[in-house]
């Protein structure tokens, strides 16, 4: 295969429905005395059949939490969380499980997320068995057909998780995400912890699946390159809050918000020549803590752009768009090109 | 060589760390180093009594690991902690230890270092401890500094200061720093030779610019295309390496690399290629090397990684079903053997 296939036209997109419609949604969790973590505060976005969409941000931004959010693992504080038209915050026990069905999660410890004392065949059965989809020896087929559909030998059914590879786990993984046809997977940092020369070959895997089975994918990393690479859209996470979203194609040229410039200018670009060039826009400080957010943007005690007290410490800016198919939340995005 | 950046670059179990920690004689049983010589200003420290060999570590040559909370201890304060490297050796005088130790917080930038060498190590964020820990390893001045992933655990905007400040350091104070990482963003940026290491052995090494540019080892040349670019068009297929590194307590026969390499001959599968210059300054272990896989194997534009899929190379069959049955050929035609960790 030359190239692929997988990069969706964005305006063929933007007339179809959203399989996804995340609104508002808010996750607080309370941290003793100490007071609350804001973990996701009042996040909104649209995810459209086919389409992958990454989410990034540094440990502690609230990413992997909205993951769980959208797959209901964590109920949500506010919001509505809808898929295919049905608010799943809303539900609750037989009705919830059913949707469940289409919404799939792979998780990013392949060693942390497979049951040891299960064979292989059986971690892959497990969602099959539970919604009683297969019996016998209809079971075994099917398992069969996933360990082959994900690049393993099918007569490994029998084995333990132990005998596996890290990247062979996380392939079990996805054969266990991919057998209730599911239409939406979550895929919550699944190459972070795999070699560099076994992450493409995951990270192929997920493009020719997502082709072959007509996937939606929220890809979640907090390494840029990768989720730039397979996402459609990419939306950048600071404390709790979206800063950011913009096609995937534009991200490098252009950005609307300083903090995704700032995370574009860290990364290391594999080539000595471009290195030696590179400006890197060093934030002050580290995180605030999520218990105590800056007020107004969360990004001005950082920022290098930053105008205050007013209006970025006094004033949240909401998230809004800034060109074609492109959404910031910043005071002074046309101000982000002389960072 | 003094005031020089060298980058260690391999997998997990490439045998990178345990190339750091033989130098400094920290190889837990039951390994041990079993030949070769580590010079270090014409001393062997493989022959060095273990109290000499401590004299050396620490002082001369010094360490910092990838988790920086496992590495220092919660129940000390990070000032004494850092103090202790230099009360351990007898480089930096007594009375000037206390000091120096803040003087260290403050080069390494951590803001009001006088108040912080009172705080401990669960009060330092990630990048913190990690600048607390490159402090205590450059507390005695030492002329060699090993890196052992000393990023990795970090997010990238720390990551970028952290590497931001071995660069000034190294210019500042011409340390020599041994960079041990797989991130091959991270040598372009901070090192100018490079060292690749697979399944335990050296297979091309250089300075980095040059094999950046144009790797000679099949081995490094995938490693640099299998990575997701941020500069690169997205669109593009990721050349991912096919299969899995080699199982330590049983390797292949001949070169290592061969049961997943494109470009193999039928000569690789017998005979283990030794390091031979390829290029003025640059050597790597390989029968074919990457300029001859361009002239006659069309690597250039090579699609289809799987193992011998540019030579059109199969193992011999006998071979085969040894290899198959460890690890993969080809994870899609024979599907990837499970693998003993």
């Amino acid at each position: 295969m030359s190239s692929t296939t997988l990069a969706v036209d964005l305006k063929s997109l933007a007339t179809q429905e959203p399989l996804l419609r995340v609104v508002d949604v808010v996750k607080h969790f309370r941290a003793g005395v100490a007071g609350t973590v804001k973990a996701v505060d009042g996040v909104s976005f649209d995810v459209r059949p086919g389409e992958t969409v990454g989410l990034v941000g540094e440990s502690g931004c609230g990413k992997s939490t909205l993951g769980r959010l959208v797959t209901q693992l964590l109920p949500a504080t506010s919001g509505q969380v809808i898929f295919d038209g049905v608010d799943l915050t809303k539900l609750g026990g037989e009705k919830l499980r059913q949707q469940r069905k289409q919404l799939q999660m792979i998780f990013q410890d392949p060693y942390a997320s497979l049951d040891p004392r299960m064979t292989v065949g059986d971690i892959i059965a497990e969602p099959l068995v539970n919604f009683g989809l297969v019996s016998g020896r209809q079971k075994n087929a099917r398992v069969q057909e996933l360990l082959r559909v994900v690049g393993l030998n099918p007569y490994f059914n029998n084995r333990y998780p132990h005998e596996f590879s890290g990247g062979q786990r996380q392939r079990i993984g996805i054969a266990r995400a991919l057998g209730l046809n599911p239409r939406l997977i979550v895929c919550d940092e699944p190459v972070s912890a795999l070699d560099v020369s076994i992450q493409a070959q995951i990270i192929n895997l997920l493009e020719d699946l997502q082709r072959e089975f007509k996937l939606t994918y929220i890809f979640i990393a907090h390494d840029l390159s990768v989720v730039r690479h397979i996402s459609d859209r990419v939306m950048v996470m600071y404390l709790g809050k979206i800063v950011e979203v913009s096609p995937s194609e534009d991200l490098y040229q252009s950005q609307e918000h300083p903090y995704t410039k700032a995370l574009l200018s860290s990364i290391p670009v594999p080539n000595p020549r471009i290195e030696s060039q590179r400006r890197l826009i060093e934030l002050s400080g580290e995180i605030p803590s999520p218990l105590n957010p800056p007020s107004g943007c969360h990004f001005h005690t950082r920022c290098p752009i930053a105008k205050v007290p007013t209006p970025c410490a006094d004033t949240e800016p909401p998230l809004e768009q800034k060109a074609p198919n492109r959404f910031a939340a910043c005071h002074f995005s046309e101000k982000v090109r002389t960072v | 060589m003094p005031g020089e950046t060298l980058a260690i670059v391999g997998e997990s179990g490439c045998g990178k760390s345990v190339t750091a920690l033989s130098i400094l004689g920290l190889v837990q049983r039951p390994g041990r180093i079993v030949g070769g010589k580590i010079l270090f200003r014409e001393t062997d420290l493989v022959q060095l009594p273990a109290e000499e060999l401590r004299e050396i570590r620490g002082r001369d040559i010094a360490m910092i690991f990838q988790d920086p909370l496992s590495s220092l201890n919660p129940v000390l304060k990070v000032g004494f902690q850092i103090n202790e490297a230099m009360r351990a050796h007898d480089k930096i005088p007594k009375d000037e230890v206390a000091a120096r130790g803040i003087d260290l917080l403050t080069q390494v930038r951590v803001p009001d270092a006088a108040r912080r060498v009172n705080d401990y190590p669960h009060q330092f964020s990630g990048g913190m401890r990690q600048r607390a820990m490159i402090a205590m390893g450059l507390s005695n001045k030492p002329e060699i500094l090993i890196a052992d992933e000393p990023t990795t655990a970090l997010d990238v905007t720390v990551q970028a200061q952290i590497l931001e400040l071995l660069r000034d350091l190294n210019e500042a104070t011409g340390t020599s720093i041994i960079l041990i990482t797989h991130n091959l963003g991270v040598v372009a940026g901070l090192c100018k030779r490079i060292v690749v290491m697979y399944a335990g052995e050296i297979v091309e090494q250089g300075p980095v610019e040059q094999i950046f540019e144009s790797p000679q080892h099949p081995y490094t040349w995938s490693l640099l295309r299998s990575i997701p670019r941020i500069d690169a068009n997205r669109r593009e297929r990721l050349r991912s390496i096919e299969g899995l590194p080699p199982d330590l307590i049983q390797l292949p026969p001949g070169c290592k690399f061969s049961p997943r390499c494109p470009f193999r001959i039928e000569r690789c599968f017998t005979d283990d290629p030794e390091l031979q210059n390829v290029a003025p300054d640059q050597e790597a272990a390989c029968w074919v090397t990457m300029k001859r896989a361009y002239a006659e194997m069309g690597a250039a534009g090579i699609l289809d990684t799987r193992p011998g899929a540019a030579s059109g190379i199969r193992p011999p069959k006998d071979l085969a079903a040894k290899i198959v049955d460890r690890r993969t050929l080809d994870a899609t035609s024979v599907a990837e053997a499970p693998v003993n960790e």
